[in-house]
């Protein structure tokens, strides 16, 4: 039995008794979170109908793959998987486009193969970074935000880095 | 911006296929791929209920509220100059433990109150104050317990075991935040008197 098998079904456990522990009302709780995310996942849609246009054409053109080909050799010498690059682009960019693309890799390599599990370890680790930090300065009246975005990018060029080699060391 | 890279994405899908003769493939694509992202959304949703009716129990439970207080201390170590009983410390806790549960919906609003009190705290006129930066350099780290999106795409996808990725992902995030600190922290060192 691996830890991480392990890890959720303890902690949801450990949640619902201590919610017993502490009389709380664990339906309605549980039922008006659920509510909320699925709402959450339907106004997700319209983008993502737009970006999986996008993303499916380029893809079904073939253009996608010529152009990881060609950053491939490129790729090979940092040790990442060529056809994990579209989703490093496009993850501090945008969530939804990031989601479309994951969906394809693992699909089209596989979601236990080498590009299939780095794809995995970038997309839980990164965030939609552009668009963070855009939405948590816009509601101040700063307007100079200085290193933030940079500092952020440094962070994202560090999980693209790390990914593959954490995988490489922990998974294959 | 999004809207103008998507046209730009497409307008070189339709000049490739003209070039390798996949006209074919990308009407449909075109097509389908409406229907892919209803079936990707379906993916999610079930897996972020779940995850959202779980989490919502900690709340209720008062569960999360102490993860926040475990948390301020550590935070007090990154936010330097707050007071310990400083609102914008607090809202930075709650924060934190929002993404850190990966209650997606919370997070947010909760990074974003906790950016405003920052700015009423710390008068910034204009210009973004160190811990400002470093709050939203946070919120670009993703650190979460839990990754339950890639998981459920992952199961969604047949894999033998979804959850094997988490060590991994926390590594990452926990390694990438560092970096993005260490780089806020260095551009920063003019500003502390």
């Amino acid at each position: 039995m691996k830890i991480s098998s392990v890890i959720m079904p303890v902690l949801v456990l450990g949640v619902f008794l201590w919610g017993l522990y502490k009389k709380t009302d664990i339906l309605s709780a549980f039922a008006e979170g659920a509510k909320e995310n699925l709402m959450t996942a339907c106004g997700l849609l319209p983008t993502l109908t737009f970006l999986m246009l996008g993303v499916g054409m380029f893809r079904a053109s073939g253009a996608l793959e010529a152009l990881t080909g060609l950053v491939s050799p490129l790729m090979e010498f940092i040790g990442f998987p060529a056809d994990c690059l579209p989703l490093a682009i496009l993850r501090p960019i945008s969530g939804s486009g990031a989601l479309s693309v994951l969906k394809n890799i693992l699909n089209d390599c596989g979601p236990d193969s080498f590009s299939g599990r780095v794809a995995s370890v970038l997309m839980g680790s990164t965030e939609t970074t552009f668009y963070t930090v855009a939405v948590y300065f816009g509601a101040t009246k700063v307007r100079k935000t200085r290193h933030a975005l940079g500092s952020a990018l440094a962070g994202d060029l560090t999980a693209f880095l790390l990914s593959a080699l954490a995988v490489r060391l922990f998974l294959s | 911006m999004i809207g103008i890279m998507l046209v730009f994405l497409i307008f070189a899908s339709v000049v490739f296929s003209f070039a390798s003769g996949s006209a074919q493939e990308l009407s449909s694509a075109l097509i389908s791929s409406g229907g892919e992202a209803v079936a990707l959304m379906l993916d999610l949703a079930g897996a972020m209920a779940v995850w959202g009716g779980v989490m919502r129990v900690a709340e209720r439970s008062g569960l999360t509220e102490k993860l926040t207080a475990l948390l301020k201390p550590p935070l007090k170590l990154i936010f330097r100059g707050l007071d310990k009983n400083s609102p914008a410390l607090s809202a930075i806790a709650m924060n934190m433990t929002a993404n850190l549960l990966g209650l997606g919906n919370a997070s947010t609003p909760l990074g974003i109150d906790a950016m405003k009190k920052l700015e009423l705290e710390e008068k910034p006129n204009g210009v973004a104050t160190l811990n400002m930066i470093k709050l939203a350099v946070m919120n670009c780290c993703s650190v979460e317990i839990i990754p339950a999106t890639v998981a459920a795409l992952r199961a969604e996808a047949g894999s033998s075991d979804p959850m094997e990725i988490f060590p991994c992902v926390i590594l990452v995030s926990v390694c990438s935040l560092a970096a993005a600190l260490t780089v806020a922290e260095i551009f920063g060192i003019g500003d502390r008197k």
